[in-house]
């Protein structure tokens, strides 16, 4: 499992290097296709002892000593979506070959695009919640790369801005959240919570929690009202949609649900809030789905709509737990089982449909309804899977969307004849919302074939005539449409080997009383569910065709009054007020920075030496000081004023110098020859780079003086300053807060093998520390570096709005 | 008037062996004796400011062609690669290891990880020091 992680982060440091190395001569996707293929491969070898409820896990030591171990865990979940990851992923990738020319940046797509692979396999395997975060955020992190992508695009920016606002948003609050859920339980890992957390029903951050994690689960998945960032994701390349914004990425958040289910699912809050929100997300997410022109928004609105499907069958799951397993409540695990039949077959045909209209898009230029039509007679192979893709997701046979989409009503049906939210309204709301949401469905599902496929092909519509594409582009919807019409006839055979595992690690306390799974039939007799089908077909064809009529329903929403325009007027709020603060207290003047510098310090180390009582010293101990320690400090002393009178900047940086050497002399004297060595050696080359910077600075002049209030203020401040670095100098030697590091002393050697207890403390003991301020230093080099490489003057082409 | 440097490079060209050799020397003591990989790498880096303040860039490029920053990622990347590879031997992040082998004539000799990890920090340490300089120098 550590591999599964790590093989796709590895293979995206590798891919710019054999980018580089091919020169060019063949697609670099060949080499990223092999990763998730193997993976995938490895991980079906899972499928059989996962089916008989075989869990693994593994765990290794991470940061000891801050308790972070990195544990990973396989079960039916996340093996169902390991699955989804590399198998999507492996298609997609064969897709993108044949998508992407060679003239794009596609070693820069790659690692983009391995990095999410890796980042997002981590997400569902790993146990630890503080690492799934981190996962959580990388895989937000390299869907904004994606997205922006084609960054000389004003829209591409502002979708990916966009995007990463709200998931990361989303993302600080879920770790708010798992940060409050360790400090009620103790533990960062999710089945030990799950064990415990039932105990922890009454705590008083028991909701605050549940709310956070759902709000950063809501905004992964689109999720009313958070859906908006979805449609402007889709300016991203279109590999990268149907990977990220419909198969893998946006599902996170269900994963996240369903993972916590167990967890928070005792609470009706839990329930209640997402099965709403999912069906809100499912009417609005359909409804908007119709009238737009670009096929692709509409498939991001069909996303979000079924995304929304999902998660309300997710709450409904989440009623055994809310019930506490009462006997009639049992009938909603099959709700919980729907729900991830949906996700596999949603993946399957959205996956297929974002492809088909990439062929469209990439062959004709244009994915705009108004302008396409007639291209049946162009592609008649694309025409075929773009039907199956779409019937399926319209909901009819013989496809496998058809028997989620009954099932989906069978369980809507339950929630009514259950009344399970003790209110007849809102109860018998599910399977009404659910049954129009179905219609606006069908209808959107006939646009794409339709209105693109059929009517009349018009050439003047288009900026440049049809390309030819490989024929190798079809492979891989072709591929996701046989899986499409295969569940449809095998249906048991996903629900035995891949969905049975999570129904039992789902609802562990019934896994033995009873069959968790049901049979999966195409055909039940003349049920009601067969006659809502019928009545969207009815009704959907209806409503298709007289949509010229009932168009103007959607004026009632305008642009100005939408989600979209609460999000910019608050980011245009947000700049604004920012911009004006930063402009109070960035005044350009070093002696203000300063200022804020050591105000800063005098409250921080100052204010903590009071709080914490730190400050004790005693002078009992200390050994009687010596001539030539006077002497030294003499000349600090002197050397120290004459700098405030220094008539040249020579004059000031050479009694600086003097400042220096001292301190070194005096590490020498106490016999501290490591601190000494650095700061000889730290003095020289400060000294040289001021030498560098010289001739750059203006001619020296003293400054006019400031005002008497100011100056008074300037020289409280020197004087607090020095009366808090001496005060904290003499506490330092009282040991009564710190445990005593003397451990270090005694064991340097036998530990390490080192006879200098400075370095071994550097090297061994506290090596994350180096190893940190390295990178940090790297880092520093770097931004100097850039800073005045890349200031401004340079010619800049204006490739940047387009 | 011309700036006559002659004396100033001639030493430059003796001391900055001596400061070369006592850099690496102070490199390798830090394992038991004052030093280590932050000073060694200091101490290289002044060596090579020297050299840059007695010359020319040019000069001194033609015989260091090195990108220092490039120097400096390296160094970074050992340092994190030091830590990952505890990893692989089933030991936590960053763990470091020694042992010792007894060589002729030279006596008992101490090998250890610390050192590789020491390594990268001396040539971050380099690489930034220079890539600083040099960039502050030829912005003009």
């Amino acid at each position: 499992m550590i591999t599964a992680i790590f093989a796709p982060l590895l293979a995206a440091i590798l891919t710019p290097l054999i980018h580089k190395l091919s020169r060019n001569r063949f697609h670099v996707g060949w080499f990223a296709l092999f990763v998730p293929l193997t993976l995938f491969i490895a991980l079906s070898r899972y499928i059989p002892s996962v089916a008989d409820g075989m869990q693994y896990s593994h765990s290794f030591q991470w940061i000891p000593s801050y308790n972070i171990n990195a544990a990973l865990h396989l079960d039916g979940l996340s093996l169902l979506f390991g699955l989804l990851i590399t198998g999507i992923g492996t298609l997609v990738i064969l897709y993108s070959i044949f998508y992407l020319s060679k003239r794009e940046s596609l070693a820069h797509f790659y690692v983009y695009l391995l990095l999410f692979m890796g980042a997002m396999l981590g997400l569902v395997f790993s146990d630890h919640i503080l690492i799934l975060y981190f996962f959580w955020e990388l895989t937000s992190i390299s869907s904004f790369l994606l997205i922006a992508f084609w960054y000389y695009r004003t829209k591409s920016r502002y979708g990916a801005q966009k995007s990463l606002l709200i998931t990361v948003t989303g993302g600080i609050a879920m770790l708010t959240g798992f940060i409050m859920l360790y400090h009620m339980t103790g533990t960062f890992s999710i089945r030990e919570m799950t064990a415990l957390l039932p105990d922890y029903i009454n705590h008083s951050l028991f909701i605050p929690a549940l709310l956070l994690i759902l709000l950063g689960a809501f905004t992964k998945s689109v999720q009313f009202p958070f859906h908006i960032w979805l449609p402007d994701a889709m300016e991203a390349p279109t590999p990268v949609s149907a990977y990220l914004h419909s198969a893998t990425m946006v599902k996170a958040g269900i994963y996240l649900i369903a993972r916590f289910t167990p967890i928070f699912g005792h609470e009706k809050l839990w329930m209640w809030s997402v099965s709403i929100v999912g069906l809100i997300t499912l009417l609005w997410g359909a409804f908007c789905a119709v009238r737009q022109t670009d096929l692709k928004a509409l498939l991001a609105y069909s996303t979000i709509s079924q995304l929304g499907l999902i998660t309300c069958l997710l709450g409904i799951g989440s009623a055994v737990y809310a019930f506490d397993f009462e006997p009639d409540a049992l009938i909603f695990t099959q709700a919980m089982f729907v729900a991830f039949f949906h996700l596999f077959n949603h993946s399957t045909f959205k996956g297929t449909l974002f492809m088909v209209i990439g062929i469209i898009d990439h062959t004709f230029g244009s994915r705009d309804i108004r302008k396409l039509g007639g291209l049946i007679s162009f592609m008649p192979a694309t025409f075929t899977i773009a039907v199956i893709g779409s019937f399926s997701m319209a909901g009819l046979p013989p496809f496998n969307g058809f028997l989620s989409k009954e099932m989906f009503f069978t369980a809507m049906k339950h929630v009514y004849e259950w009344n399970m939210f003790s209110s007849e309204a809102i109860s018998a709301l599910f399977p009404v919302v659910a049954w129009i949401a179905s219609i606006f469905t069908f209808v959107y599902c006939m646009i794409i074939i339709f209105q693109t496929f059929f009517g009349k092909y018009d050439p003047e519509k288009y900026d440049r005539p049809p390309l030819k594409l490989p024929f190798g582009i079809v492979i891989a919807p072709a591929v996701l449409s046989l899986f499409i019409v295969g569940i449809f006839f095998m249906p048991n055979v996903i629900s035995t080997y891949l969905l049975n595992p999570i129904m039992t690690s789902l609802y562990e306390p019934l896994a033995d009383a009873m069959d968790l799974t049901p049979r999966i039939h195409a055909w039940q007799g003349w049920t009601l569910e067969v006659w809502m089908t019928i009545g969207i077909v009815i009704f959907g064809i209806f409503l298709y065709k007289s949509f010229h009529y009932w168009k103007k329903v959607y004026n009632l929403f305008p642009p100005k009054r939408s989600f979209d325009a609460l999000y910019n007027f608050i980011l245009e709020r947000g700049e604004k007020s920012a911009r004006s603060l930063t402009k109070w207290y960035m005044t350009g003047s070093l002696r203000n920075y300063f200022s804020y510098i050591f105000v800063f310090f005098i409250i921080a180390v100052g204010g903590s030496l009071i709080y914490t009582q730190a400050f004790s010293f005693t002078l009992a101990n200390d050994a009687a000081i010596r001539v030539y320690e006077w002497v030294i400090v003499a000349v600090m002393l002197v050397a120290g004023i004459m700098i405030l009178f220094a008539k040249s900047r020579i004059t000031a940086i050479l009694l600086n110098g003097v400042l220096g050497y001292s301190i070194a002399a005096l590490f020498v004297i106490f016999r501290a020859p490591d601190l000494a060595l650095t700061q000889l050696v730290v003095e020289s080359v400060t000294t040289a780079l001021f030498l560098l910077c010289f001739r750059f600075l203006p001619e020296f002049k003293l400054e006019e003086p400031a005002k008497k209030s100011v100056q008074l203020t300037n020289a409280l401040i020197s004087v607090a300053v020095g009366t808090v670095f001496i005060l904290v100098a003499l506490s330092v030697n009282s040991t009564h807060m710190f445990e005593s590091i003397v451990y270090f002393f005694e064991n340097a050697y036998e530990l390490t093998g080192s006879h200098n207890i400075v370095n071994a403390i550097l090297g061994d003991f506290r090596a994350f520390d180096t190893m940190l301020e390295a990178i940090v230093l790297f880092l520093a080099g770097l931004g100097v570096f850039t800073l005045i490489k890349l200031k401004k003057g340079r010619e800049e082409k204006n490739v940047e709005d387009q | 008037m011309k700036i006559n440097d002659v004396i100033l490079q001639t030493v430059t060209k003796i001391i900055v062996f001596i400061i070369l050799t006592f850099g690496v020397y102070i490199f390798f003591a830090g394992h038991h004796n004052p030093g280590g990989g932050f000073v060694g790498g200091l101490a290289i880096s002044a060596a090579v400011v020297l050299l840059y303040l007695a010359f020319d860039i040019e000069t001194v490029h033609k015989g260091i062609p090195f990108d220092f920053k490039k120097v400096a990622a390296f160094g970074a990347f050992i340092v994190v690669a030091t830590g990952i590879g505890a990893l692989f031997f089933g030991v936590p992040f960053l763990s470091q290891t020694f042992f010792t082998v007894d060589l002729p004539l030279i006596g008992e000799i101490g090998i250890s990880t610390v050192t590789i990890f020491e390594a990268g920090v001396a040539l971050a340490v380099v690489g930034v020091v220079i890539t600083i300089i040099l960039s502050i120098s030829k912005d003009v």
